[in-house]
């Protein structure tokens, strides 16, 4: 009771505040909330009613159109998505390591140069990335998009892990130095224990972006190996036929729900990679 | 003679512990080298040479960066960019720190609150264009849905209006960046000294006035990343535009990386495609060299 003390007084203001926020809570809530009101309504009822409109009959009939033209793409996604987490990350995790604790001469100018990579646009790299893509025979394979967003992830994961790393106490590493333990023995017994946060952080960051990826999708990829984000467009944006609105925003929902639901699991981490990705060291 | 010993024993492991960090920094030192400036390189060569579908070696000077200053589509891509980009970076930033202060009021349910505004951000720009197309969708989004509500005039057609469908772009982008600006400016307030808002407070001033005349204020490096990272979103955003109008209707609603890939890949311009990738990195350089001498500049005088 002694905490009601400490409780703001109810006056108009805070009533104010509180309206205001929670509007803001419905309008960012109304395109996923229209989302799965459409994804289960039948196309008559799309015609009939409106965007808010409860279904007259609630039918799965778009979620399974939508999976059984989305399904092969889906788990491009995950051909892709998976190997480029870990092949960068693990990288990502040797080069920060490197670059606070085994600095050489060059290193510090090395990471100004791998900096730029996190501004990029990558519009400049996309021809000579499909001319090498080409001569390496993985031109419209997942498995050339994973090298891509390797490459292209370096940045970002090296630069996580370089500021994390830059943190951990000198003294340590040095001392396991005269104890005679060596490069890959001080990363693994006693750099690695302790990089859980910034594992998860660099995990669900790389996760997001390329799950979420597009440019390098419609570029790189084509027909059977495009990842999901490429056959979402494609589905949306065909003019033939008549429209399933309902197929569409299932098949939107199923792109979606993979970064949404690490988003609700480990909201900690993802908020943190992208508040550590934003504030450069 | 035991010392020797160890010595050359130990030789071969000093030397290779001491090769085995610039070792392991190697590929991506080759990768960097090759993979993002020799591939700039690269790309500004093309930018001078006349290829078209096919890369060719044959120098034609600036034309291609003439070409593009003719081509009337360029401008309205560049237009575009301005209000698109001035709009999405002005309106997030104001949505942001508002939610963000209100947020800082020792809310309750704070957490949840946050969760809702921030999860636009961890979905793709083709999911939220696909969501946002469908809602503004003329007979049938929330233009239909007003005038169910009772608002019998209401009328939003911009997705098929040539002079208003930036707009649609903007609202959808807003959507998706504003919570992440709010996560930035909440963090960067849970870091304000709570004594300087008592002081103020003892002295007469007002919440608002505390916030706009002390608070904000010693968030100005907050606010020059969050302004850096929305100008970055907007020179890059190519999804939102193919999900949500493919750059239409006609091109009125192109934008510079929706015209290099349309001109690059689909229309065998790779010459002009190119000189507009140039031009797109250094629009970027523009932002980001100020940005990062300021930033410099007050590392040095901490």
């Amino acid at each position: 009771m002694t905490s009601l003390a400490n409780k703001p007084a109810l006056s108009l203001s805070r009533v104010a505040i509180y309206a205001v926020l929670i509007v803001a809570v419905f309008i960012y809530l109304v395109p996923l909330v229209v989302m799965l009101l459409t994804s289960f309504k039948s196309p008559e009822d799309i015609g009939s009613g409106n965007l808010l409109s409860w279904p007259t009959e609630v039918t799965a009939i778009g979620w399974i159109k939508a999976w059984a033209t989305v399904k092969g793409y889906f788990w491009n996604s995950f051909l892709i998505t998976v190997p480029a987490v870990l092949i960068s990350t693990t990288i990502g995790a040797l080069n920060g390591y490197v670059l606070s604790m085994w600095r050489f001469r060059g290193s510090q100018l090395f990471f100004g140069l791998l900096l730029f990579g996190c501004f990029l646009p990558f519009q400049t790299v996309l021809l000579p990335a499909s001319f090498t893509l080409g001569k390496m025979g993985l031109a419209s394979t997942t498995t050339g998009l994973v090298f891509v967003h390797v490459v292209y992830g370096l940045a970002f994961t090296t630069l996580f892990f370089r500021n994390y790393y830059v943190s951990i106490p000198d003294a340590l590493v040095k001392a396991a130095r005269l104890d005679g333990a060596g490069f890959f023995t001080i990363f693994r017994r006693i750099i690695l224990p302790m990089s859980t946060p910034i594992i998860m952080v660099c995990l669900i960051w790389q996760f997001t972006q390329i799950w979420n990826d597009f440019l390098f999708g419609v570029v790189f990829s084509s027909g059977d190996s495009q990842p999901i984000t490429v056959a979402l467009n494609n589905l949306v944006n065909t003019s033939t036929g008549v429209k399933e609105y309902n197929v569409d925003m299932a098949a939107a929902m199923i792109a979606g729900l993979p970064t949404l639901l690490v988003y609700v699991v480990a909201g900690k981490y993802f908020v943190r990679g992208l508040t550590a990705g934003a504030v450069k060291g | 003679m035991s010392s020797v010993a160890v010595f050359s024993k130990a030789s071969p492991f000093d030397a290779l512990q001491r090769w085995l960090p610039k070792l392991v920094l190697a590929p991506s030192m080759f990768i960097v080298l090759v993979g993002f400036y020799g591939y700039i390189l690269w790309t500004f060569v093309l930018s001078f040479t006349n290829s078209t579908f096919l890369p060719t070696y044959k120098f034609v000077g600036l034309a291609q960066y003439a070409r593009l200053f003719d081509n009337d589509r360029w401008w309205v891509a560049s237009k575009n960019l301005a209000v698109f980009g001035g709009m999405f970076i002005g309106i997030s930033m104001v949505v942001g720190v508002l939610l963000a202060v209100f947020l800082d009021q020792r809310i309750r349910r704070e957490g949840f609150i946050r969760t809702i505004y921030l999860y636009p951000m961890a979905l793709s720009m083709i999911v939220t264009g696909t969501a946002w197309k469908w809602l503004l969708n003329p007979g049938m989004g929330l233009d239909k849905l007003l005038r169910d509500w009772g608002w019998e005039g209401f009328r939003l057609d911009w997705l098929i209006d040539p002079d208003r469908v930036v707009y649609c772009l903007v609202i959808a982008a807003v959507w998706q960046a504003s919570g992440f600006i709010m996560a930035m400016f909440l963090a960067g307030l849970r870091g304000v000294d709570q004594s300087i808002i008592r002081a103020a407070q003892i002295d007469g001033a007002s919440m608002p006035k505390i916030y706009w005349k002390v608070v904000l204020p010693s968030l100005r490096p907050v606010f020059f990343s969050a302004v850096m990272i929305l100008a970055h979103i907007a020179i890059k955003s190519f999804d939102l535009v193919a999900a949500m109008t493919a750059g239409g209707p006609g091109y009125s609603s192109d934008l510079p990386a929706m015209f290099m890939y349309s001109f690059t890949f689909s229309r065998g311009q790779m010459g002009m495609g190119s000189a507009s990738a140039i031009l797109m990195l250094g629009a970027i350089l523009a932002i980001l060299v100020p940005y990062l001498y300021s930033e410099l500049r007050a590392k040095r005088n901490d």
